[in-house]
């Protein structure tokens, strides 16, 4: 097949790739510019493709959790605070509050629950701290992470923490956990279900 | 005091008087009959201002929203947590707004939004991203549905008395806003996409992962609530309806939907997490559950007589069927009267004649949806689970166990649980 030929029959497949997305019917509304889109996307998917550049190691985030005041909510040992248990208790001291949703005791601490490295960094970056949502940088939530993942015992205290390392921690509840079933229009909850 | 009364209203009071001499006119009374003593003209209340632009209810109506007892609402810090609608005193099938339930993830403040400033974007695995402002949202074809909403921690517990504490975590709106599908139809949805993420604007951003099979089956974007905007406690400007799924997937202040190809396991998500793919499917979707809200906890039914039963029936599969009421713990049961149009996902309001004899007894309802699934009891559900049907069962997933009221033979009311 000459070039051309080949040129015409990519153009053709082209054009019946365009006639095939169905176009707006109403048309109201309209599209946000690729900066708009960055700017709002705060959602980091398991595979962590969303993340931003940056990084961070758990010395660094034992600073940050101190500079900005985390241990006022979650306690000086990351435990036994009004908020959830960031960092598993030695079991001895008990919690004065009452358990929260989710709840704040050990058997919910996020670094051990959560089957992606990644759901820890999404929440620390858009609802931390209390008050100051969202004004951590980057490299801020990556060392934060790698805090709580080191001292819950899941990463070394040098790992650093990026967009590449990040989606690769091996959590403890990675295999552990099951999402419902696909769900479809017309069908029970759960079939077999009394 | 007639003479403060304008000429109109006299006359309209003078004229009733007549029209009632005329109709006892045709009457011969007894002997010793006497004319009633003339009834005191009612109180009234003079409006003012406010209360014509925008109306309150009776002073002498009291029922209120309480927190739960787990944590205060406000807390320490002002942030509201959960907080039960008072549905003992509920009538019809519509909540009013007020007092509409209302449940946060982790505590958070009602957010302050103006509508102008609102947007709502859409992207991800779409052809064409897209922004809309609240006007035009609203130039775009609506449609208006009853709903219930549930939240997952609804619960009944031994140690609760009232049905606001067993059940309250329950309330049924008439909704306005725009199919989700169509905003996705608009956006173009690309192959391959499997879930969306749904994002509300509060200080916590709280995200959910949906199913794309539900979200384009029968998802609303609204921004009405019984006839008025979305109450700020509610999500004004702007919240997501997942009918029949448990409340935290009905994100408010929505400004974000993210079309992706997987479950994305945002906090909320990670929250409700379970190991089981069973317990799982009962945490996301609501079965049949009904609840007797008259006679019910701390009422007290002043002595024998005729009463009327009355409760709510929902389930998150589509509309009720059919309500069973027993009055023997669930030995017998005998069907109730359906007293409401039964919508599709939504509050259905069931009667039934019930003369009480006096006797000690236990009350309950039980409901079928439209797929012919019938409410459990706890027995039931301990078998499913292979476990003892004891005071100590944890339900797994949102608990819609058949629930019993003991009445005592004084009339009072308790949980059948305790």
């Amino acid at each position: 097949m000459g070039s051309r030929k080949l040129l015409l029959l990519v153009m053709i497949l082209g054009l019946s790739q365009i006639s095939k997305a169905q176009s707006p019917t109403y048309g109201v509304g309209r599209t946000p510019t690729a900066e708009e889109i960055r700017k709002l996307d705060i959602s980091i998917g398991p595979d962590g493709k969303e993340l931003p550049p940056g990084r961070g190691t758990a010395v660094e985030g034992a600073g940050v959790f101190v500079r900005k005041a985390c241990f006022g909510c979650h306690g000086e040992t990351g435990s036994g605070g009004p908020a959830p248990t960031l960092i598993k208790s030695d079991g001895k001291t008990k919690s004065p509050y009452p358990c929260l949703n989710p709840c704040v005791n050990d058997s919910n601490v996020m670094a051990l629950r959560a089957p992606y490295a990644t759901t820890i960094w999404d929440y620390i970056n858009r609802a931390m701290p209390l008050t100051k949502e969202g004004t951590l940088k980057p490299n801020e939530v990556y060392a934060l992470t790698a805090y709580l993942l080191y001292k819950n015992g899941i990463i070394k205290e040098d790992e650093v923490m990026d967009a590449q390392s990040l989606p690769k921690v091996k959590m403890p509840n990675r295999d552990h956990f099951a999402l419902a079933p696909e769900w479809k229009h017309g069908t029970p909850r759960l079939q077999g279900y009394p | 005091m007639s003479s403060k009364l304008s000429g109109r209203r006299r006359f309209l009071r003078d004229s009733a008087a007549l029209v009632g001499l005329a109709a006892g006119a045709g009457v011969v009374p007894p002997a010793d009959a006497q004319m009633p003593p003339a009834e005191a003209p009612p109180k009234e209340c003079k409006d003012n201002k406010d209360l014509i632009a925008y109306g309150e209810r009776s002073h002498y109506v009291k029922s209120v929203r309480i927190p739960v007892a787990e944590r205060m609402s406000p807390d320490e810090f002002g942030m509201t947590f959960h907080v039960l609608s008072p549905i003992q005193d509920s009538v019809g099938i519509i909540t009013a707004s007020s007092l509409h339930y209302v449940a946060t993830h982790r505590g958070s403040y009602v957010p302050d939004i103006n509508p102008q400033e609102h947007r709502l974007m859409i992207h991800g695995m779409v052809d064409r991203p897209l922004i809309l402002t609240m006007d035009e949202l609203k130039r775009l074809p609506y449609v208006t549905r009853v709903h219930f909403l549930e939240c997952s921690g609804n619960r009944a517990k031994p140690t609760h008395k009232t049905v606001q504490q067993t059940h309250g975590m329950t309330s049924c709106s008439e909704w306005t806003g725009v199919l989700l599908s169509l905003l996705l139809k608009e956006a173009g949805v690309q192959s391959g996409a499997s879930y969306v993420v749904a994002e509300g604007a509060e200080t916590v951003k709280g995200a959910t992962s949906l199913p794309l099979e539900k979200v384009m089956d029968d998802c609303l974007v609204c921004y009405g609530q019984n006839g008025e905007p979305v109450r700020p406690q509610h999500g004004f400007p702007l919240r997501l309806i997942v009918p029949g799924y448990e409340g935290i997937h009905n994100v408010k202040y929505l400004r974000r939907i993210k079309v992706v190809d997987k479950h994305y396991m945002t906090y909320n998500d990670y929250g409700h997490l379970a190991t089981d793919a069973r317990v799982a499917a009962l945490t996301r979707q609501v079965g049949p559950k009904s609840v007797i809200t008259f006679p019910s906890g701390e009422q007290k039914l002043p002595g024998p007589g005729f009463y009327e039963i009355t409760g709510l029936a929902w389930s998150g599969s589509g509309a009720i069927r059919s309500v069973d009421i027993s009055l023997d713990g669930g030995q017998n049961w005998t069907p109730a009267e359906l007293r409401s149009p039964a919508f599709p996902m939504a509050h259905t309001r069931f009667g039934f004649h019930w003369t009480w004899d006096g006797k000690e007894c236990v009350i309950m309802s039980r409901c079928t949806d439209e797929l012919g699934t019938v409410q459990p009891t706890r027995a039931e559900i301990a078998k499913y689970w292979n476990v003892p049907n004891d005071k100590d069962l944890q339900i797994k997933g949102l608990d819609n166990s058949v629930f019993p009221w003991r009445v005592a033979s004084d009339g009072s009311v308790h949980n059948g649980l305790a």
